[in-house]
């Protein structure tokens, strides 16, 4: 297998690309053989029971996550290696910090930085990781938290924050960087029912502004709505894809099916 | 203490709101009481505190009244020498060491922290292998160790490993009474202080690392933004009781005759006879340096957790109402 991005998607650089992706922790083979495609612009939700790999999928595209086999893209780019007269060289710290900073993450449990504010949690890596002027930054960050409705909120804690607010200072904080494609672990999954329409309606906000994102969620309505692509994943591998009218209304597999059943 | 941190289990039906869910009433409402006044209620009594404060006040008296009628406190002594030039100069001596001391126990101590958390495991025995040697020996005997270091190696030298030495000097001058006793006590406290901060590392979500990384942070940055600063919040405590303790173990460098607190002390009683004046005299010093240093501490904690979240204790009240979490 050679790390040259397939000749097929020559027209266009898909954002994700991700050929037979294998992943093992120990004997448990988590990931077994992943492939998925995102272009840009587009939305793609991944779907799935627990313990399915999504997570660990979702953290392997900005490395978070080592692979044991196959090959990832983002953005063209191959991800966590340098190609070399034919062999793989690992990429120094620098290098994958400086791609990593092109991805935002958004995670289940929020993970906002305790001991800032919210305007300090938003402007942290602006400042250390790209070096960019504090008068600029400290204006984005506030635009950012006034666009996730927190505009009056800059100096609260995290902890002095809701669980939907708190969700919404780490997409602001992860939209400061100015990503090229946003991850999101089950974003709404650590919230309470009520709180779970803000954190949605910034998404889809994201959305129509053309943001690539990739999202684990278990929120099948917004997955009907906002996906471009459904992915259904089950023990590791990927058991169906396509548009959600076709993988959420009408699947194909048993395994799908049973999975919605359940969900739905 | 206020009234309304005495709820009791299940809320008082006289305390529902108005309009709140129904919850399970076990009683009629107070008869003419309506349910929106604030609550006011006899306070319970206590008896048994006033029988404890009264007894404690007793024994404070007493313990006052023998400390000013003894004519063997000499009081009038302590007075003379409490401002003495040669005391000043021993505290002064005491407060550099243990300054120095610490610094050299801080900056050991996260630097053997970082190394045990390595996942290189030569770095990490080797980290393990210095807290295993300096705890598991008494500090007074590394401190006569440094300061004879002198009849081990006498002479050091700067130059390539097991090559030509570039420059070289005697150990008793490299190494001076004051530098004996700053790495016999600082390297011991790096020991310590090195699984203080490991506890504090490690109490760190580790969520807050991989949001770091998530977005561009190295590792050092992630280190020094995110992770240290909120593993002070665990660290800081336990560091200033170090601080404290340090300071009063500086008295053991008298075993090699260097000028602290309490070895000034020494050699005026040896001269005058007067122990237990001289011995007042240290203490009071060092009663007012931890408490000093308490007060320290105290802002410290503050700085280092400024949303509260740590903030539980007798003299602190404790804020359930902003962080809705209680630790
Ligand atoms: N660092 C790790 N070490 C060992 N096992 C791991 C690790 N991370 C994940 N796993 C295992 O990999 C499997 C898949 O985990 P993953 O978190 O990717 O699933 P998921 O689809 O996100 O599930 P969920 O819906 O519960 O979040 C699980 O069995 C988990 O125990
Ligand atoms: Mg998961």
């Amino acid at each position: 297998m050679t790390s040259e991005i397939p000749a097929e998607a020559e027209n266009g650089t898909p954002m994700v690309l991700a050929e037979s992706i294998r992943r093992s922790f120990g004997h448990n083979e988590v990931l077994r053989g992943i492939d998925l495609r995102v272009e840009p612009g587009e939305v793609l939700c991944l779907i799935g029971p627990s313990g399915s790999g999504k997570t660990t999928m979702l953290r392997c595209i900005n490395h978070l996550e080592k692979i044991d086999s196959g090959r990832l893209w983002v953005d063209g780019d191959l991800v966590g290696y340098r190609e070399h007269r034919g062999r793989l060289h690992e990429l120094r710290e620098r290098e994958v910090c400086r791609r990593r900073a092109d991805i935002g993450m958004v995670f289940q449990r929020f993970n906002l930085f305790a001991h800032m504010t919210a305007l300090e949690n938003i402007m942290e890596a602006p400042l250390r990781v790209r070096r960019e002027k504090r008068s600029e930054v400290e204006k984005r960050a506030r635009a950012l938290l006034d666009r996730v409705g927190l505009g009056n909120r800059c100096e609260a804690y995290p902890s002095q924050l809701s669980g939907g607010q708190q969700q919404r200072v780490a997409i602001a904080r992860a939209l400061a960087m100015r990503p090229k494609l946003m991850l999101f672990d089950e974003p709404t999954s650590a919230l309470d029912p009520e709180l779970v329409g803000e954190v949605l309606d910034i998404m889809r906000g994201l959305a129509a502004d053309g943001m690539t994102m990739v999202v684990v969620t278990h929120e099948m309505g917004f997955a009907r709505e906002v996906a471009d692509t459904v992915v259904f994943m089950d023990g590791g591998v990927v058991v169906e894809s396509g548009p959600p009218g076709q993988v959420l209304v009408d699947p194909q597999h048993e395994r799908t099916r049973s999975f919605l059943s359940k969900v739905l | 203490m206020a009234l309304s941190a005495d709820k009791a289990p299940g809320g008082e039906p006289g305390a529902q709101a108005p309009g709140s869910p129904a919850a399970p009433v076990t009683g009629a409402a107070g008869a003419g009481a309506s349910t929106a006044d604030v609550i006011k209620a006899v306070p319970v009594r206590h008896p048994g505190r006033w029988v404890g404060v009264a007894v404690l006040a007793l024994l404070a008296a007493m313990l006052v009244h023998a400390l000013v009628t003894n004519e063997a406190f000499h009081w009038d002594i302590v007075w003379k020498y409490l401002f003495s030039e040669q005391i000043l100069r021993g505290l002064w001596a005491t407060l550099f060491l243990t300054l120095y001391a610490m610094a050299i126990g801080v900056v050991g101590g996260v630097l053997l922290a970082i190394l045990r958390l390595s996942p290189n495991p030569v770095l990490r025995s080797a980290s393990w292998l210095y807290t295993w040697f300096f705890r598991g020996t008494p500090v007074m005997i590394q401190i006569l160790f440094w300061a004879s270091i002198g009849a081990l190696y006498p002479r050091l030298s700067i130059g390539v490993p097991f090559g030509p030495e570039f420059a070289s000097a005697e150990s008793n001058t490299l190494i001076p009474l004051l530098g004996a006793a700053v790495l016999g006590l600082g390297l011991n406290e790096a020991a310590y202080m090195a699984e203080i901060v490991r506890a504090g590392v490690g109490a760190v979500d580790t969520g807050q690392a991989e949001a770091s990384q998530a977005l561009g942070m190295n590792q050092a940055q992630t280190m020094r933004r995110i992770v240290l600063p909120q593993a002070m919040r665990v660290i800081i405590p336990p560091t200033g009781n170090e601080t404290i303790s340090m300071l009063k173990t500086t008295s053991l460098v008298s075993v090699i005759a260097y000028t602290e607190l309490l070895y000034a002390a020494q050699i005026i009683y040896s001269r005058n006879f007067q122990t237990i004046p001289l011995l007042m005299v240290a203490a009071i010093w060092y009663l007012a340096v931890t408490s000093v240093l308490s007060v320290g501490q105290y802002f410290l904690e503050r700085h280092y957790d400024p949303a509260g979240r740590n903030r539980v204790g007798p003299s602190r009240p404790m804020r359930r109402d902003q962080s809705g979490v209680v630790t």
